[in-house]
């Protein structure tokens, strides 16, 4: 399905619908709408009554197979504030254990008449794969390590209202690059957009193929957070996770933080070669591991608007993807 | 006394011929013309096999009947021209004693459309430590000659080398899953390259497999036994087969009508359908597993039929069963992909799906030559027909088919087992 | 049905597209969805010039003053897209004739609309209301054409959404009738008898790049 205003995603499936699986279902121009429309939608927040009746009688489910307060709470106010019905299920403990496929699981929700399926799984690919068997809208609230597009865009929404345009500006993602959703989706989302992205990590914790894949898709690989940091516009720090520590990825936290963590000396190289620069990080924090207090709590963090902001893109996305349905066929 | 009569075959490729079959063997081969009272089997223009043998197929019975059963498996096996299949241990119970491998072999022949000739595990409920009692299943009525812990790599070097020592005694070999689970790990499900680094799923490299083939070649050459590598899927380890055989060193190596042909980018989708242990890989691998068999160094094709209920694939990709039906496709995936192509004439596909299998796995009745004396186990191919595959009309209870859609050249026509009709163009005779 | 029944009044007013986005890009091109059922060959016909365009607008600040006795306490809404231009062009006749500025801003009703579901997504418009907010204000809202009536019950719902106004009040530039709610314009430039099945086009120098003038298109022709 085709249409002028495909403004989120576009994995055409069997129903026909429109889903938000990843950012690589987006181009320049949806995203570029979802932005604006977040915008808009952050400025309803800012209000006394941040209701608005736009999504009244539809129902939004959000499908958590694993947990995320955070992320699901986020959608669940962004669906409210929209007047949609929001209902929170809990796929944990409902699925492989007791016999019973995923998309059995699925299906049963689907089954109540759901407009929305919001999904988070610990395995990569799962919101891909829903999409194929349900006649709703699904969006993909984190899958396995593979995406996490909301946050990517809302990633991208604060950085552009501290920056400006990203057209041009160095973004660096660092940490586990392997084992994060979160630097997929941004890397398709910030390239879009037309920044220029270095992830930067120890060779441990980059994925396999990535040389081919940078090259491919026109971002620079670095093993030197020092040789990085003077250039960069913004600085997206990732959650080390403890326990890669026992799968051997790298040797001590301590070494880690010498070599890859923002600490407060690394803080002040980056203030003062580019007193502008942003920090992000997707949370939670490892305060102390990858990120030092200074840097997470200074004018210079995006930290909290990254959250506030991410209830506007949600809503953003849930406008895009819910109205002007009937429209669309 | 039983008569057939197959008029016109081309015997694996050398010229056509007709074959008279007297109580299941073979008594005379010529300008026939007519037999009294035989049953005929016109076979003009097709081309005759000696019957396939399969080194590879779990049938899941006992434990997971609804996916597949012996019986099922049976008749799947004969429509893809199979006359023997191996029976991989890994059921449930698993197949690491003398009782468990004759039930395998009993099931087998009360189904009667192929032998069933059971695989034994190497270790004690595949758990790769204690040796299984690989003597009493090689004494037992089954004759057990093939043991693999299949699913499963026998990774602890030292269990790999006592299993090596132990079967020399009675000519046995270890069919070995190479998988070092250091480096590709029970979540492992996608090649490892840049495509598994966008999907996000976990990487299966082919250095696992290849570490596991090299050690274990030096561990046959070590103990003076035979070891068989099941599913080779990279170029690195047919490289390091080619090795060990120029070496004297006693390895056979198999290779799926799977990785003849398909590429790790058909999981670019998450259908589950299309993952398989070892996984596919680049088309690198691919086209290097096809000069391997086109020329030696992989002695087989095995395929690895792996059914599955529904319910245990559609999951999560990483979360779903490993597997994928192979029984009824392999003849047209291997006519196909290697004599379509000019890689492998049908002589070479009776070496590869007959005879080298027959004889890896030591079945003397299996595997002969199409000549006067041989039991009459033979396989009937049109190799000019396109056959569309559809997963539905499987004999097979699961549906988990990567083939359903595709159009392959060269199609099965008939298969026969000592000298019985067990099936004709895709049905049970 | 009619065939535009449900088409809200911004898309009545022909030329005026869809709203869309700043880089132009998902929504619709110019013209709406509707115009595929113009009748080919009935040719657009001028009903205001700038001059008249000009005067209407005049007139009705004039009237807002009056009828408000003065600018205390007005606070001017446009809807976008039109409405924003007009709102603007109003305000600066009242601070040329009252000396003082009177507050003005815009007022998307995008999210407030009831044929979202109709419709092709379209992607909301900037809100800007003025410092002074809308509490115990006199609201003016501004459209361009009024039609149904259905834009305007939107934007009433989205006011109520920001404060409490003393009195909400509507200035439009053509009021061309087929009402499908009970919902009148205080202030009107002009009344255009119209067919539903023709089509008004508001053309503004600052939004569309032409100059100042009303048409009707489409309909039976005459």
């Amino acid at each position: 399905m085709t249409t002028t205003l495909d403004t989120a995603a576009a994995a055409s499936t069997r129903s026909g619908r429109r889903h938000l699986l990843s950012v690589a279902d987006l181009d320049h121009a949806q995203i570029r709408t979802i932005l604006d429309t977040a915008a808009e939608m952050h400025g309803v927040q800012q209000r006394e009554v941040k209701k608005l009746p736009t999504l009244r009688g539809r129902t939004v489910v959000n499908l958590f197979f694993e947990d995320s307060t955070r992320t699901r709470s986020s959608f669940e106010l962004a669906g409210k504030w929209l007047s949609a019905d929001v209902i929170n299920i809990s796929g944990k403990g409902s699925s492989t254990s007791k016999g019973e496929s995923l998309r059995d699981t699925v299906l049963t929700v689907a089954a109540m008449g759901v407009d929305a399926l919001v999904i988070r799984h610990s395995a990569s690919g799962a919101a891909h794969q829903v999409s194929q068997w349900v006649d709703a809208h699904v969006i993909n609230a984190g899958d396995g390590t593979h995406e996490h597009p909301t946050q990517a865009l809302l990633d991208a929404y604060t950085m552009e209202r501290r920056l400006g345009s990203l057209e041009g500006r160095h973004v660096a993602i660092v940490g586990d690059l392997t084992h994060s959703r979160v630097v997929r989706s941004n890397l398709l989302c910030l390239r879009t957009l037309g920044a220029r992205v270095t992830l930067v990590a120890p060779p441990t914790l980059m994925p396999a193929g990535i040389g081919s894949w940078a090259a491919a898709d026109g971002f620079e690989l670095s093993n030197d957070l020092d040789a990085v940091l003077p250039t960069a516009d913004a600085v997206m720090m990732l959650r080390v996770q403890r326990e890669r520590m026992s799968g051997g990825f790298f040797p001590t936290a301590r070494e880690y933080t010498v070599g890859y963590g923002l600490t407060r000396d690394r803080l002040n190289a980056l203030m003062a070669a580019n007193p502008d620069a942003v920090i992000c990080h997707p949370g939670p924090m490892n305060r102390g591991l990858e990120i030092a207090a200074d840097a997470a709590d200074g004018a210079q963090s995006l930290i909290l608007d990254q959250v506030s902001a991410g209830v506007a893109v949600r809503m953003s996305v849930l406008y895009h993807l819910l109205a002007g349905e009937e429209g669309q066929q | 006394m039983s008569t057939l009569l197959i008029t016109g075959a081309d015997l694996a490729g050398s010229g056509a011929q007709d074959l008279l079959v007297e109580d299941g063997v073979i008594t005379r081969v010529g300008s026939i013309g007519s037999a009294g009272g035989a049953e005929v089997l016109e076979a003009d223009g097709l081309v005759a096999l000696p019957g396939l043998v399969d080194l590879h197929t779990h049938l899941r019975e006992p434990g997971r009947e609804d996916a597949e059963t012996i019986a099922s498996g049976s008749a799947a096996a004969a429509v893809g021209g199979f006359t023997a299949v191996l029976a991989m241990a890994n059921t449930n119970p698993v197949t690491d004693t003398a009782e468990a491998a004759e039930r395998v072999l009993d099931l087998g022949r009360a189904a009667g459309l192929v032998d069933v000739q059971p695989v034994g595990a190497v270790t004690k409920g595949l758990a790769g430590e204690e040796l299984a009692e690989l003597g009493l299943m090689h004494r037992s009525r089954a004759r057990v000659k093939v043991f693999s812990d299949d699913g499963k790599c026998v990774h602890d070097a030292r269990v790999m080398r006592r299993a090596l020592e132990y079967v020399r005694a009675f000519r046995g070999v270890v069919s070995q899953h190479a998988q070092d689970p250091h480096l590709a790990g029970s979540s492992a499900c996608c090649h490892e390259g840049e495509l598994s680094g966008r999907l996000g799923l976990p990487g299966w490299p082919g250095i696992a497999e290849e570490t596991i083939v090299a050690r274990d070649v030096m561990l046959a050459r070590h103990t003076g036994s035979r070891v068989h590598v099941a599913h080779v899927s990279t170029a690195g380890s047919v490289e390091v087969v080619r090795w060990a055989k120029a070496q004297g060193i006693d390895v056979t190596a198999e290779v799926t009508p799977h990785h003849l042909v398909l590429t790790t980018d058909l999981l670019a989708g998450y259908d589950p359908t299309f993952k398989v242990n070892p996984p596919l890989r680049p088309q690198e691998d691919v086209d290097a597993l096809r000069a391997a068999l086109a020329d030696g160094t992989i002695d087989a094709v095995a395929t690895d039929h792996a059914p599955h209920a529904r319910h245990d694939k559609e999951h999560a990709f990483v979360d779903a069963a490993f597997g994928m039906l192979g029984l009824e496709t392999a003849l047209s995936v291997v006519s196909d992909t290697m004599v379509r192509t000019g890689l492998l004439d049908w002589a070479g596909v009776a070496r590869v799906m007959s005879s080298n299998p027959a004889r890896i796995a030591g079945l003397e009745g299996h595997g002969r030559p199409l000549t006067v004396g041989s039991p009459a186990n033979l396989t009937l191919v049109d190799p000019d027909a396109r056959v569309t595959v559809d997963r539905s009309a499987s004999l097979s209870l699961s549906r988990n088919n990567p083939w359903h859609g595709r159009s392959l050249q060269g199609a099965v026509e008939a298969t026969v087992l000592r000298g019985t009709v067990t099936a004709r163009k895709g049905a049970l005779a | 049905m009619r065939p535009d029944s449900g088409v809200p009044d911004g898309a009545s007013s022909g030329g005026g597209p869809l709203p869309t986005s700043p880089t132009g890009a998902p929504t619709s091109t110019d013209g709406p969805a509707s115009a595929s059922t113009v009748p080919a060959g009935a040719p657009a016909r001028a009903v205001m010039s700038s001059a008249d365009v000009s005067r209407a607008l005049r007139r009705i600040a004039h009237e807002i003053l009056e009828r408000n006795k003065g600018a205390d306490d007005l606070v001017v809404l446009g809807i976008p897209t039109r409405g924003v231009a007009l709102a603007k062009r109003l305000v600066a006749v009242m601070e040329e004739v009252e000396g003082r500025p009177v507050p003005v801003g815009a007022l998307d009703v995008t999210m407030h609309r009831d044929d979202l579901r109709r419709q092709p997504t379209r992607s909301p418009m900037h809100t800007d209301i003025p410092a002074t907010g809308i509490d115990e204000r006199v609201v003016v809202l501004v459209d361009d054409v009024l039609y149904s009536g259905r834009t305007v019950r939107a934007a009433l719902d989205a006011l109520s959404d920001l404060g409490r106004p003393r009195a909400v009040r509507l200035a439009v530039l053509v009021d061309r009738g087929h009402r499908d709610l009970p919902i009148r314009a205080d202030h009107v430039g002009k009344n255009l008898p119209t067919s539903s099945s023709e089509r008004v086009q508001v053309r503004l120098e600052e939004h569309d790049g032409v100059a100042d003038e009303v048409r009707i298109a489409g309909g039976e022709p005459r």
